[in-house]
């Protein structure tokens, strides 16, 4: 089957580059699949898992906080913070980082709005670990 | 002329000078190969974040309502400086350098009528800058503590940036860091963050045209906005790494140098230990010759 150049870099690292069949990532506006020859993009990830497919099986589900991918036809560049492999993540750590969003999003409220929003979708990216994490 | 006792003590402190410096230089080496690697592993990500930047900012940059971490505020009278340098010394001119270069620039936009505010990252800089420009302080980062200077520390010198701008208190920013350029080579540099300096569109033509083929999710000017304070964090971090890498560099050869000039030390002390002692032989056999001679 064809492939695709997966690319996974953080500012620290580069973490992963291999060829891969397909991908699936959590793009702002939905779900995304993406396949070898996929129309150029530049999408903003939220919080959620990116799963990796080779030899028509899912191979590698990692989380993600958020970050940035850019897809051309031969290549799938994702630029984000850390990742961690699903079954690394625990509920207990998830639900500490809600709490704490839940802290900064309450000191938030009187910020400005961009800082409101800031604020809301590091909640929302610490509820998508918390499911992924129930999931695993 | 120094006694022999006095000299054979010196002798022994200068051999155990060199013995510090001679580890510093070692230990400096090696982390300077850490501070390299990591500064290699960084470059990646930045290449990338580049690319999706220029094909973003060429499409939003002609707006009006173009964010203001891109085009700054339009204004040129108040010029903050982020001034990166190490937090240790014993590093030859290392902060010297960087100190002096933010010098010279501020008296420079000063002489044009402009305002400087300083943020100064690492100790070192911090207190050489003060002694003159103390009044110019917006604020002062270190991370002396760390072991490892990480991507979430960049991240916090970015948001201060960001804060600042969002306050109104600046209208350009510019960073001035040592850039690495080898080991025994690093170049004060001003580099300039808001507005940001973007690739021009005439140099890499070919280069924007398969680009401007992109799909946006969300909008343009949403994806932007966010990837802009992460691109300014981008820029510390690398001017961070660099300087890191620069610090060690520097250490090393400043290390070797004074190794160097502890063994030399130690020849002439050496030499004149044994010039003195023979001195002291052929007085003492002089002072009994003459002794039985007079007999």
């Amino acid at each position: 089957m064809a492939t695709f150049q997966l690319e996974f870099v953080s500012p620290e690292k580069l973490l992963l580059s291999r060829p891969v069949e397909m991908a699936s990532l959590p793009a702002a506006e939905g779900e995304m699949g993406v396949l070898p020859g996929h129309a150029p993009m530049i999408v903003a990830l939220r919080g959620g898992v990116i799963s990796v497919q080779e030899g028509g099986q899912t191979t590698e589900r990692l989380f993600v906080a958020g970050g940035f991918a850019e897809v051309t036809p031969t290549r799938v560049t994702i630029l984000a913070d850390d990742a961690t492999p699903v079954a690394q993540l625990s509920r207990a750590d998830a639900e500490a980082r809600i709490a704490e969003c839940e802290a900064a999003l309450a000191a938030a409220q009187d910020g400005t709005p961009e800082k409101r929003d800031a604020a809301m979708d590091r909640l929302l990216s610490a509820r998508a670990m918390l499911e992924a994490a129930e999931a695993a | 002329m120094a006694s022999l006792k006095s000299l054979r003590m010196r002798i022994n402190s200068v051999k155990s000078t060199r013995k510090i410096t001679q580890a510093m230089k070692m230990v400096a080496a090696a982390k300077l190969r850490r501070a390299q690697s990591r500064a290699e592993a960084a470059r990646p990500y930045a290449e990338r974040m580049e690319r999706m930047l220029a094909s973003l900012g060429t499409a939003v940059a002609g707006q009006p309502d173009a964010p203001r971490l891109l085009v700054g505020t339009g204004g040129d009278a108040v010029h903050l400086l982020v001034v990166i340098s190490g937090d240790r010394g014993l590093a030859g001119a290392f902060n010297t350098n960087v100190g002096r270069f933010a010098r010279a620039r501020i008296r420079e936009l000063e002489s044009h009528g402009k305002t400087v505010k300083i943020l100064a990252v690492g100790r070192k800089g911090a207190t050489y800058l003060k002694r003159e420009f103390a009044s110019r302080f917006v604020g002062e980062m270190s991370f002396a503590g760390k072991k490892v200077v990480g991507f979430e520390d960049a991240t916090e010198v970015a948001a201060k940036v960001t804060e600042l701008l969002d306050q109104g208190a600046f209208d350009v920013c510019s960073l001035v860091y040592n850039r690495f350029r080898n080991v025994i080579s690093q170049v004060p540099t001003a580099q300039q963050m808001i507005p940001a300096a973007l690739p021009e569109a005439g140099d890499d033509a070919p280069a924007a045209g398969p680009q401007a083929l992109y799909e946006y999710e969300p909008a343009e000017d949403q994806i932007l906005a966010a990837l802009l304070p992460q691109n300014l964090a981008v820029q510390i971090y690398r001017a961070i790494l660099e300087t890191s890498a620069g610090f060690y560099g520097s250490q090393m050869t400043a290390m070797d140098n004074a190794t160097r000039n502890a063994g030399e030390m130690i020849n002439k002390l050496t030499l004149n230990y044994n010039r003195t002692r023979q001195a002291n032989i052929t007085r003492e056999l002089i002072e009994i010759i003459s002794g039985a001679e007079a007999l």
